[in-house]
């Protein structure tokens, strides 16, 4: 099974550079569980206690997960998931 | 130091005047590593507020798979303060996640919005919470500026 994971800019510290990596999973925490183990860090900029962090945002297929369930999103085999730090500021 | 078209700065300056005493923001894209923003993008800032900007997710996405598909990085992230200086807030830094980018401030405070005064444009690096000011270069066009 393989879903690939595109990291942004500021995330492939924790990729070694690349730009994409696969994973799986059965919901978005688990695949998210699955690439931390391969890329340790990722997870804590990803997730804090109350779920997806509020200024990072997560597609799966081009669907916005706050809107399909959060981490408890459904992903598989060939899904595409986006991470997009918020463009935010006061 | 920011080399900046001036028609791409008069547009942001636009953009600020247009959408006081909300916020604007938007981006500038130019090609992968070459530091020219090229392409301006207004954006919608889905807070609609005097105090907070925030692109609006799906609005995010399509924009990020455009300037992927154009091999286009976001060179410029620029937004307005309609109440205070062009510098930016803790707010600003705290949320900054695109290191390589140039972060551009505008002022629409003080009635600037309104007259032809020339508003300011500021620029800044914005990287692991540091704030580092820039020199901004208008140039007529970038095929001047070498």
């Amino acid at each position: 099974m393989a879903i690939e994971v595109r990291v942004p800019t500021i995330l492939r510290t924790y990729t070694g550079g690349q730009k994409a990596v696969t994973g799986q999973g059965g919901t978005l925490a688990q695949l998210i569980d699955d690439v931390e183990t391969n890329n340790p860090g990722v997870k804590e900029r990803l997730v804090d206690e109350s779920g997806l962090r509020r200024f990072v945002n997560v597609y799966v297929n081009d669907e916005d997960v706050r809107f399909t369930g959060g981490l408890d999103t459904e992903v598989s085999d060939g899904d595409t998931v986006v991470i997009l730090p918020a463009v935010a500021g006061g | 130091m920011l080399t900046i078209e001036r028609e791409v700065r008069d547009a942001i300056v636009a953009h600020a005047r247009r959408d006081h005493p909300d916020e604007a923001c938007g981006v500038v894209a130019g090609p992968v590593g070459s530091d020219r923003p090229a392409r301006f993008i207004p954006m919608r800032n889905a807070a609609q507020s005097p105090t907070f900007y925030e692109f609006d997710s799906v609005d995010l996405l399509r924009l990020y798979q455009e300037m992927d598909d154009r091999d286009e990085e976001p060179v410029v992230i620029y937004h307005s303060h309609t109440a205070t200086e062009a510098y930016p807030s803790r707010t600003d830094i705290g949320l900054a996640q695109e290191p390589g980018a140039h972060y551009v401030l505008v002022s629409t405070a003080d009635g600037a919005h309104e007259g032809d005064d020339p508003i300011e444009l500021r620029s800044y690096r914005i990287v692991d919470g540091e704030v580092t000011e820039e020199d901004v270069t208008v140039v007529s066009s970038y095929a001047e500026a070498g």
